[in-house]
């Protein structure tokens, strides 16, 4: 199962956990296991727009990208450049 | 390190100096910007503008207005869509239009000075002047709030009354001027600094600075009566410029067509509307083309400048050098309505280094100012001044040389950065081993000199692009893009699409297309267009060399898997390999071989990579005046690969010489009733070219193993270390630490006076 670490504000609403493992295969069943698992973070997961950085790599807007069973998970917010 | 998908070694294109391909219209005037464009039956349109920082709107009654002579439209917020408090994605981002109409055109309250009430469209300048003395407005004043500590104290005038602060649990009882709390970090900050022989904490405040475009905003609109528009305007994105106007406006987006002008400066501020919403409703009221344009006065009073900011810091090291526990509290001021930089700030903050306990904590805090807009790295450069200079103090306490001490911690491939993930491949390391080798940090220094090295961190986007390539008959390549050209785009990615073909760039012709001519793009902004289109560019351009190869086969009778593209010209692999046909021939006999060839590309580009800087400065400090002369500077950067180096030089430059500015001299000054009292040029100081010597730079290549080139966006880090070099250098020159920007003369002069007892 893929490791989602959790810090921060994110690692408050889900009442403390730093380190969730989500069986997601793709960043959209992430999201959507995540917010049925805390429920405060659901409206921030659908607002903040928070990218995803799997393995490092930073997927901003991106449904799709493939998460594997190994994978280390971060949701860090979107940039938005100048 | 090799890259894939190109042969890094044969480059015959990328990496060199040609002539930028918009050089020619820019030096002759014939390059249309923004307000360059007129057409038959033009009205001008003009914008009323609140006196008042914090007023509520009793009426506002237009009728006088109306009735004028040459008037033809006059619409105030009514003629906007009132929209929800939601977020909705707008492109890439997470807008919230109940704020954006509302700062497009004022609703129940203005909430700075100049925040548009309403806005006329006239037969001439004179009068839509007129017409808009004629509208009487009536206003309740109310008290208001400019600086971000008082706005976050619980009796601070509130400006809104629905805000309650995100990130907070429980949800607060109270609405407040705080909209939002972020925190970042890892570890045990206790256990960090309870290790540390040396403690440095300090606090430092920064002052709002515009981006300072040259050219003011401005846009013509044309609605037709069948609710068909057309919009020109100077913007960094025509599809985010539609999908926001359609917003606003109730409008499908197909029924409106955005075409990105020339462009004299962004920066960041021109990623948002202001002054399109209006057009367009004023066009489709009055039936007539609008154009508006707005006075260097209005884009000050009005155009989003980035925040002004407190901030602490705390950071601990042992006496060898190493960092044990750093910390870090933003409050960065909005403006008007929330969405401040402070998360990107607060990512950024410690972002060069190398931490096991580290915690950032930011607040995006509402003030009746403008409301914020990007501005080059937004948030990074606020936040990394006052941790460069607690990290330049610290190395000063332990006897160690700045550089050392950041070779020491610096953050490289695998280091978790403060916001959470492991970073790739990056080049600060590279970036202080220049600046350490460089003959600038060895040369000698005179009295009342000083020299300051400070390192910084930004991110790189990708996104949504789309890039065209249509093959002319004549073996001439038509490129289209849809990200508008601020920094050098067509020469970069022209050069890139020419690589690939194996032709001259000379042969590739880059015009930046309107929102009907391809896809969706993302805007020209996070240092993006050069990695994210010229990974569609180099898509589009692997699919017209697909199409070529298919064609040559055809013609050879052959299969395409026989026939390679090598050199601009199609070869027969094996026997035949002293045939070939030219990217003109195949051109040529296009419509024999199955038709016109065009390359097509639409990605959600990712696998963008940070870029980082060193910078070193030396400055000269004039102990009767305050005033700080910028002696040498020197800014080093990584951008993975310089496509066209001189353009990277530019950026370099370009960032360092706004730093100054920012560093030295820039900031709003506002009257006691919230009113700007320096809305212009000429006492709103940005560096002029004798305030800066050469600026030497130093190109540093760490491939971003994710782009087919290598590359890295270059355009914001470069103004992320100019503000800490020079606190550091102008501190190291005085003896005093400057924790407060600007470090404008008087404030200099204090300081050295209060060390001499004055």
């Amino acid at each position: 199962m893929a490791l989602v670490i959790l810090t921060g504000t994110l690692k408050n609403l889900a009442g403390g956990e730093a380190e969730v493992e989500v069986a997601a295969r793709d960043v959209k069943q992430l999201l959507r296991m995540l917010g049925e698992r805390y429920p405060a973070l659901a409206p921030h997961l659908e607002h903040d727009g928070y990218a995803i950085a799997i393995d490092g790599e930073i997927f901003q807007d991106v449904w799709f990208a493939p998460i594997g069973p190994d994978s280390e998970v971060h949701l860090v917010p979107a940039i938005r450049g100048g | 390190m090799t890259v894939p998908g190109v042969t890094q070694k044969n480059l015959k294109i990328v990496g060199t100096r040609p002539l930028r391909p918009d050089g020619v219209d820019k030096v002759t005037g014939r390059a249309k910007f923004g307000a360059d464009i007129h057409v038959p039956n033009m009205l001008i349109g003009r914008v009323l503008r609140s006196p008042h920082a914090h007023a509520r709107i009793k009426s506002i009654d237009v009728s006088k207005a109306q009735a004028l002579k040459g008037v033809k439209a006059v619409i105030t917020c009514a003629d906007l869509c009132d929209l929800p408090s939601e977020f909705i994605p707008a492109g890439e981002m997470m807008v919230n239009f109940k704020d954006m109409t509302r700062n497009v055109m004022a609703r129940e309250k203005a909430l700075y000075e100049g925040h548009a009430v309403a806005a006329v469209a006239a037969v001439s300048d004179a009068v839509a002047a007129h017409a808009l003395a004629l509208i009487d407005v009536q206003y309740e004043v109310l008290p208001h709030v400019m600086d971000v500590s008082k706005a976050m104290e619980p009796d601070a005038p509130l400006l809104h009354d629905d805000m309650y602060t995100i990130g907070v649990e429980p949800k607060p009882a109270m609405p407040s001027n705080i909209a939002k709390r972020v925190e970042f970090g890892f570890g045990d900050l206790e256990a960090g600094f309870a290790k540390a022989d040396v403690i440095v904490e300090r606090e430092f405040t920064t002052k709002p600075v515009h981006q300072g475009y040259i050219e003011p905003h401005a846009c013509l609109a044309s609605v037709s009566e069948d609710g068909k528009a057309e919009l020109w305007c100077t913007t960094q994105g025509q599809f985010i410029v539609r999908a926001f106007c359609a917003k606003l406006l109730g409008m499908e987006v197909s029924n409106l067509r955005v075409t990105a002008s020339e462009i004299g400066g962004g920066f960041g501020g021109k990623t948002v509307v202001y002054l399109e919403p209006l057009a367009l409703a004023l066009s489709r009221k009055a039936c007539q083309p609008v154009k508006m344009t707005m006075s260097r006065t209005e884009v000050f009073r009005a155009s989003g400048p980035t925040s002004g900011a407190k901030i602490w810091v705390k950071v601990g090291a042992t006496k060898d050098g190493r960092i044990t526990a750093a910390e870090a509290l933003l409050k960065y001021q909005a403006g008007a309505f929330q969405g401040s930089p402070v998360q990107p700030g607060a990512m950024c903050a410690f972002a060069p280094y190398d931490l096991e306990n580290v915690r950032i904590v930011g607040f995006d805090v509402v003030v009746n100012r403008p409301k914020v807009a990007a501005y080059r790295a937004p948030g990074g450069p606020i936040s990394e001044f006052a941790v460069e200079g607690v990290i330049d103090e610290i190395a000063k306490k332990i006897g160690m040389d700045p550089v050392e001490f950041r070779l020491k911690n610096a953050a490289k491939e695998g280091t978790r950065a403060p916001y959470g993930p492991k970073l790739g491949p990056i080049g600060l390391v590279e970036t202080l081993q220049a600046a350490k080798a460089h003959a600038h940090y060895r040369a000698p220094l005179k009295a009342n000199q000083g020299r300051g090295v400070a390192s910084g961190f930004w991110f790189n986007i990708g996104g949504e692009t789309c890039a065209t390539l249509n093959v002319g008959e004549d073996g001439s390549v038509a490129m289209v893009l849809g990200t508008p050209d601020i920094g050098g785009s067509r020469a970069s990615l022209s050069m890139m699409a020419a690589e690939e073909l194996g032709i001259p760039m000379e042969q590739v012709h880059a015009i930046i297309g309107d929102t009907s001519s391809l896809g969706f793009n993302f805007l020209t902004g996070g240092s993006r267009v050069t990695f994210s289109s010229g990974m569609a560019v180099v898509e589009a351009a692997r699919d017209v060399i697909k199409q070529l190869r298919s064609r040559a086969a055809k013609i050879w009778e052959v299969s395409a898997e026989e026939v390679e593209w090598v050199e601009g010209r199609a070869r027969l692999l094996g026997e035949g390999k002293d045939k070939s046909l030219s990217l003109a021939d195949l051109a040529k006999t296009a419509g024999k071989t199955g038709g016109p060839i065009v390359g097509n590309a639409a990605i959600n580009a990712t696998g963008a990579g940070p870029s980082l800087a060193t910078h070193l400065v030396d400055v000269e400090v004039d102990p009767e005046t305050g005033k700080v002369t910028i002696l040498r500077y020197t800014a080093i950067q990584d951008a993975g690969k310089a496509v066209h180096p001189s353009y990277v030089e530019g950026q370099m430059q370009g960032g360092a010489v706004q730093g100054i500015g920012w560093a030295l001299n820039e900031e709003y000054i506002y009257d006691d009733k919230g009113r700007l009292e320096n809305p212009g040029f000429l006492d709103y100081r940005i560096p002029v070219c004798s305030d800066v010597p050469m600026i030497d730079t130093v190109i540093v290549e760490v491939p971003n193993p994710r782009h087919p080139y290598g590359v890295r966006g270059v355009g914001e880090t470069p103004i992320v270390p100019p503000m800490a070099a020079i606190a550091n250098a102008v501190s190291n020159a005085t003896g005093y630490r400057f924790t407060d920007l600007p470090m404008s003369p008087p404030r200099v002069l204090a300081a050295i006076d209060s060390q001499r007892g004055g």
